[in-house]
């Protein structure tokens, strides 16, 4: 593209035609401050943080929506600058929850920092009447506190742009403008599919995930309660994130070794839960494929795109997989098979999951996740949480050595650790599909057709003289697009792969927030995916039915894939839901 | 209709009828097919005083006198002397009856109509002079007007398509459809000189220009914005209520210019006469071929759509009508792109003002030139003014840009009621400024009243007297915008709302000095840093008010006093004991009991239980109770 | 800022019928939703939730998105209003004529505040801005009535005109 040429704080600048200010400035070496921008998702201009001056404008103009032109002189720190994004801040504060030493958010809030660069301090220079909300409690897995909200309606846009969904939005005007759901229903009460992407943009304390750490220290100190831990796959992606790793940089080894400290009795692994997943899920594919059954058949591990197909496509239920997900097989797995072998009482049992996702907090209250007639899973919480719990149990995860999670449910494949990204769980069927399809042991494991970012995927394989089409997609729009396709009759799918969150689970609701100033220039995404593919190609087993404790517990408990014991175990169903 | 011989055709069958009504000085005046034509006012001022019963009754009673085939009466729209409504005029003689009531129809009927005389003590008595009856257009408060826009309001049957086609109509459609490229048109509206009149004044034909061009084929959009939302400001809904043809026809010019076949006009849902008439309006020019398909048989078509406002007035701004339009939250969005590029449904679009379209056809028909000799330099053209408040002469007047502020309020206005002193004008509404009488010579145009700290805006004009506290108007104002902002961006949503409560904090007497600056300070903010024109003079009123009455501000800050005597809790009631002569009628209606006093004995206000609603003042028949 | 209706909900199949109408009619319209809702408005004369729940299900619209259009206007209603609804104008003209002590008179009399209605379904009271009557300052609108040039002492016989 062809490059403009602009001076800022008079030094010249090239940057290409169609940049914002806000991007052309980056060339320059200059960060100017946002705080709505979400490059993509909400260009909106509204806080007005990001003003800058340009000469001839009859007011200052926000950088992150307009546009450069040839010769345009712009000035990014000039005093009226300066003021005006105080000005700005102060006002923000005068209607803001200012309890900062308890907020969720202290230490990297977005608004903190700003005030902290800028030099404003909370000394209420507008402090004026301010209305107070109460808070929302009533989703299973998450929190809004409108006293916090500083209306840069990032979340509004992750709801309605990236899935589809808007169950939130900016209700009433002006100062009495919050964001909230139709006739102020708790969250609870609507459609919203538990994703938290919400969470994951909000740039302050007003969106947060219900916190279980305490209930898991005080299950970890009570001695009559056995507490097994598994971690997903996408945690060790991104965990590293909150202890100053950059981005991408796997730690499966130092968490494993973290959570030993924390005290759990048993430190496991979701990609055992995966490669089961893998099992049944393939053995169901063929098994439609073969005798006819509902077809596109669809995945079932995200339990937020569950619960959206539940709300928004309830006559396409039996396009689902009956597969539970990883996490609930490898919870049911647990109170069962593992009970038994362990001589434990499922019921002092305490089965804890740590997820990229919130929507799993959702998931282990779901009914029929109860295969030993006590909940497959008791507590589940985000990587953020685990985070937390680190760091307050004084543990210097930087110094920890790497260790590896216990037998039997801690041994995965490099098919289950790609679960995390979008494609995933496509790519890690289709190597145990095809090889039980053939017979053959395949060349090539890596199915790249279904890597990658992009929103929707499609890939056609020729499988033992039959064609296979699959389709992947991650972030709801893309979900809801591909799904009208399908109820149209415009696509002829066999097998398809939906994950709620863009990205899959390494960019989940649950997953570490990345400041606006990182996300607008970093594809998360892709970055949190290298590290998965990493472990994948370090590991020597790469199919799910190769896993040798998989094998394990078919042989000593659950027979066959599919089999009878499997389907009550293993296995789950669904129920319609109401959009509101 | 295919053909301008058709149209013509219509023209001068009801030429006659029609010219009946010419006011014009000098032209001898033709007979119609009727001996006398009524012409009631039906806008919002008279309807809303019962002008429609007066038009009603009127029709009963010429019936009654067999008079059916001899006079005609019709509704038009507004006349512009609101305060004198209902209005009437009774042609040929030109008769203007003013604040018409209805036991008065059978004898105007029976004198007038039947006999022929003309009933002098109902008439507007400007109209009544020593020599006779002289037309309301010699009157002071139409003498210094000039109608452009309004040229037809007041004149025609805004709800019959003919009347308005006998007075050129749809000739500048015509005209600019089979005789005028696009180019040429616009070069017309640009060479006019022609400003905005919703308020920004940004010249009309540059605005065309930039969303001309482009791929042939391009969906674009012409849009009209009659979402006329600043208070005390009623311009808009005369023309659409008195001439809706002006607009749909300068909307089909504006189509032809920039390659757009789809119109919206953007109307306030409280103006139900007005939606009614451009519903009617609109049928009207389907049928009649002016809007539809192969209009004038060109190959040009142009659809005219109405969307109804819902009572926003953020929505007056351009991209918050779009987005409104669009059928969202009416918020705006950032500035570029512009709506000439990517504007409503994100297609390229323009958008102007009722009163800027009614400009148009008459510069296509008489020229640039005509147009731009009018008014200054900078600002040519007439603007059209709702006057009111504190002046005599209540209403709606067009006026040549250049006109002094002196000339509106005390030729056009009639001055000041009850002998009180000016004290201020107020222009442009929430975005606007107030107006000292020390700049009641400046002649009124675009740039001369942003120079002053007010600005033009829709043409709202309201006059403030000695009894007005200026604080509590900038205060008034800033409530407006409290309510309306949209809440979008941070300066505007919090901004106003802080404002506002530090004016309150003056009007109750609990600022210091510092918080003078303070205000200052966060004007300039908001001004400087909101995200749409609502935010960003926003604090015009209180920026303006602060600099021309700062010894006001001052008299509340430092000395607690409210010079005008409105903010409450600055004054006080006294009873003068001198005055008082025990009468008890005080006591009797203080709604809290703070009066106390022996009977025929002066009587004491009890301040700390006083509410001040001044209803023991006005119940004094010996003014013996005093606000200080 | 409970926005649930606390009038209970009393539409009829005839209404809903009428709604899913001009449902029908305006669907395919660019930018529909706000004439439908005027229009819902006009046929149940305010929008509650069933209401915004029947326009969501057909225009697959999210419900909060209606909403949020719904309290972003000020003429949308989410309750009731009375059988007489007074409108009381506090635009600037009508303002610096005194149209404000005519608006706390009324709210005196009738023991109402801004939006709300009078127990008994009579009266309901808000404030607009300029009914372009300014000729007439100060005004109030009852229905479809315009009252003018008022002073406060008029409030009371006006209001003993309706029943």
């Amino acid at each position: 593209m062809e490059n403009v040429t602009i001076k800022i704080n008079g030094v010249e600048v090239s940057a290409p035609a169609g940049s914002t200010i806000l991007e052309a400035a980056r060339y320059a070496g200059i960060e100017i401050p946002t705080l709505c921008y979400l490059k993509d998702i909400n260009e909106i201009g509204a806080c007005r943080m990001c003003v800058v001056e340009v000469k001839g404008a009859r007011s200052l103009v926000a950088a992150c929506v307009y546009p450069i032109n040839p010769g345009m002189e712009v000035l990014t720190n000039s005093p009226a600058v300066q003021q005006s994004r105080k000005k700005t801040l102060q006002l923000l504060l005068s209607n803001h929850d200012r309890s900062c030493l308890s907020c969720v958010r202290s230490g990297n809030c977005e608004l903190q920092t700003l005030c902290k660069e800028l030099g404003v301090d909370d000394d209420g220079y507008y402090d004026g009447y301010k209305p107070h909300y109460e808070l929302d409690t009533s989703a299973a897995h998450m929190v809004r506190d409108n006293n916090k909200c500083i209306l840069c309606r990032r979340c509004v846009a992750a709801c309605e742009k990236c899935q589809s969904i808007a169950v939130i939005g900016a209700n009433e005007r002006g100062f009495k403008t919050s964001i909230g759901s139709a006739f102020e229903m708790g969250l609870g009460e609507t459609s919203c599919v538990s994703c938290g992407q919400c969470i994951a943009v909000c740039p302050v304390g007003a969106i947060y995930e219900k916190d279980s750490t305490q209930e898991i220290f005080d299950a970890i100190n009570d001695p009559d309660k056995f507490v097994a831990v598994q971690v997903a796959p996408a945690v060790r992606a991104a965990l590293g994130e909150e202890f100053g790793y950059e981005m991408g940089t796997p730690v499966q080894g130092q968490m494993a070794a973290a959570l030993r400290r924390l005290g759990f009795d048993k430190v496991f692994d979701t990609n055992f839960g995966a490669d089961l997943t893998i099992m049944e899920e393939a053995h169901e594919f063929l098994d439609r494929v073969q005798n006819g059954g509902v077809l596109p058949m669809i995945t079932s591990c995200s339990p937020g795109w569950i619960k959206f197909c539940e709300h928004y496509f309830p006559d396409m239920l039996d396009h689902l997989s009956s597969c539970k997900s990883p996490q609930q097989m490898f919870g049911a797995t647990l109170k069962t098979y593992y009970a038994q072998k362990m001589g434990l009482d499922p019921k002092n049992i305490v089965s804890v999951s740590v997820m990229p996702c919130t929507a799993k907090k959702f998931e282990i209250g779901r009914d029929d996740q109860n295969a030993a007639g006590v909940p497959d899973v008791d507590i589940a919480i985000t990587t953020r949480e685990l985070a937390r719990m680190i760091k307050k149990s004084g543990l210097d995860f930087r110094k920890l050595p790497e260790e590896t999670f216990d037998d039997p449910l801690g041994e995965g494949t490099g098919a289950a650790v790609i679960f995390g990204a979008t494609g995933g769980v496509m790519e890690a069927a289709l190597r145990t599909a095809v090889e039980t399809l053939t017979g053959e042991t395949l060349q090539n494991v890596e199915f790249t057709e279904v890597r990658g970012v992009d929103g929707i995927k499609e890939a056609t394989y020729p499988v033992a003289g039959m064609e296979v089409k699959v389709a992947v997609a991650s972030g709801l729009a893309n979900a809801r697009e591909l799904l009208n396709k399908v109820k149209a009759g415009e696509a002829d799918y066999q097998f398809i792969e939906i994950m709620a969150c863009p990205g899959g689970c390494v960019n989940g609701g649950g997953q570490p927030q990345v400041p606006s100033k990182i996300r607008n220039v970093t594809d998360i995404r892709a970055e949190r995916a290298k590290a998965l593919y990493s472990l994948d190609e370090g590991n020597p087993v790469r199919k799910s039915h190769e896993n040798e404790s998989i094998k394990k517990v078919y042989a000593e408990f659950y027979g066959e894939p599919g089999s009878h014991k499997a389907h009550e175990i293993l296995h789950t169903s669904y129920v319609k839901r109401t959009i509101n | 209709m295919k053909s301008l011989e058709e149209l013509n055709a219509i023209r001068d069958k009801m030429a006659d009828l029609v010219g009946f009504r010419s006011e014009e000085k000098g032209v001898e005046r033709k007979a119609c097919q009727y001996e006398r034509q009524v012409l009631v006012c039906a806008g919002t001022g008279c309807t809303s005083s019962g002008s429609l019963k007066i038009a009603d009754a009127l029709e009963a009673e010429i019936e009654k006198a067999g008079l059916k085939d001899k006079v005609c009466v019709i509704r038009t729209g507004c006349h512009g002397l609101c305060a004198l409504g209902p209005v009437m005029i009774i042609y040929p003689e030109a008769a203007f009856y003013s604040k018409m009531e209805l036991e008065h129809v059978p004898e105007i009927v029976a004198e007038h109509l039947v006999k022929g005389n003309v009933v002098t003590k109902y008439l507007y008595k400007e109209t009544v002079t020593d020599e006779g009856i002289i037309s309301m257009h010699e009157t002071p408060f139409y003498k210094k007007q000039y109608r452009v826009a309004l040229r037809n309001c007041g004149v025609i049957d805004p709800e019959n398509i003919e009347e308005y086609i006998a007075r050129d109509g749809y000739q500048a459609l015509n005209k600019v459809l089979t005789s005028m490229t696009q180019k040429e048109v616009v070069d017309c509206v640009m060479a006019s000189g022609l400003r905005g009149r919703g308020g920004g004044g940004f010249p009309t034909g540059k605005k065309w220009l930039f969303a001309m061009g482009g791929e042939p084929g391009t969906q674009k959009y012409v849009c009209c914005n009659a979402d006329e939302g600043d208070p005390g400001a009623f311009m808009d809904r005369s023309v659409l209520e008195g001439d809706p043809h002006v607009v749909l026809e300068a909307m089909a010019i504006a189509g032809y210019v920039i390659g757009a076949n789809q119109g919206y006009i953007y109307v306030r849902a409280e103006y139900p006469i007005a939606v009614q008439r451009l519903e009617i309006a609109i049928k009207q020019a389907e049928e009649y071929g002016m809007l539809g398909d192969n209009i004038f048989g060109t190959g040009f078509s142009f659809r005219i759509g109405l969307r109804l406002g819902a009572g926003a007035f953020v929505c007056g701004e351009e991209t918050a009508l779009m987005t409104s339009i669009e059928g969202n939250r009416g918020e705006p969005r950032p500035r570029p792109p512009f709506p000439a590029v990517k504007g409503l449904f994100a297609a390229p679009t323009i958008l102007n003002n009722v009163e800027t379209y009614a400009n148009i056809p008459q510069i296509i028909l008489r020229g640039a030139d005509w147009f731009s000799a009018m008014g200054t330099e900078k600002s040519p053209g007439t603007k059209v003014f709702a006057l009111g408040g504190k002046v005599n002469n209540v209403g709606l007047v067009e006026i040549p840009m250049g006109t002094t502020l002196r000339e509106i309020v005390e030729e056009i206005g009639g001055g000041i009621p009850n002998g009180k002193k000016f004290k201020a004008a107020q222009t442009g509404g929430p975005s606007g400024g107030c107006i000292p009488a020390s700049n009641f010579d400046v002649q009124i145009d675009y740039d001369n009243l942003i120079a002053i700290g007010s600005m033009m805006g829709s043409g709202g004009l309201i006059v403030l007297d000695e009894d007005d506290c200026m604080v509590d108007i900038a205060k008034f104002f800033l409530e407006f915008t409290v309510d309306e902002s949209c809440g979008k961006c941070t300066p505007c949503r919090i901004g106003t709302r802080r404002l506002l409560e530090m004016l309150t904090k003056i009007t109750e007497g609990k600022a210091e000095l510092a918080d003078l600056d303070k205000i200052k300070e966060l004007c300039y903010h908001m001004k400087s840093s909101s995200l749409c024109a609502l935010g960003q003079t926003a604090s015009n009123p209180v920026l303006s008010t602060m600099k021309f009455f700062e010894d006001e501000y001052i008299a509340h800050v430092v000395d607690k006093k409210c010079p005008a005597g409105v903010c409450k809790s600055l004054l006080h009631y006294e009873i003068d004991e001198e005055k008082c002569i025990g009468c008890t009628l005080c006591a009797k209606n203080c709604p809290v009991g703070a009066i106390t006093g022996e009977k025929k004995k002066p009587h004491t206000i009890d301040t700390s239980k006083c509410i001040k609603c001044g209803v023991c003042a006005s119940k004094c028949k010996k003014s013996a109770i005093v606000k200080k | 800022m409970a926005q649930k209706a606390t009038v209970p909900f009393t539409g009829t199949k005839e209404q809903e019928g009428e709604l899913l109408k001009v449902i029908a009619e305006l669907k395919d319209t660019k930018g529909a939703l706000m004439p439908i809702m005027q229009k819902a408005q006009d046929i149940y004369g305010y929008l509650p939730i069933e209401v915004q729940k029947i326009i969501s299900d057909n225009t697959g619209i999210p419900l909060e998105k209606i909403y949020g259009v719904a309290t972003f206007y000020a003429q949308f209603a989410l309750q009731p209003k009375g059988k007489f609804r007074i409108s009381v104008c506090l635009g600037t003209a009508c303002y610096v004529k005194g149209s404000g002590k005519i608006y706390e008179k009324l709210q005196e009399v009738l023991n109402l505040k801004e939006g709300e209605c009078t127990p008994d379904g009579k009266f309901s009271l808000e404030s607009c801005r300029c009914v372009g009557a300014c000729g007439l300052a100060p005004v109030m609108m009852i229905n479809d009535d315009v009252h003018g040039r008022l002073l406060p002492d008029d409030v009371e016989k006006i209001l003993a005109q309706y029943n």
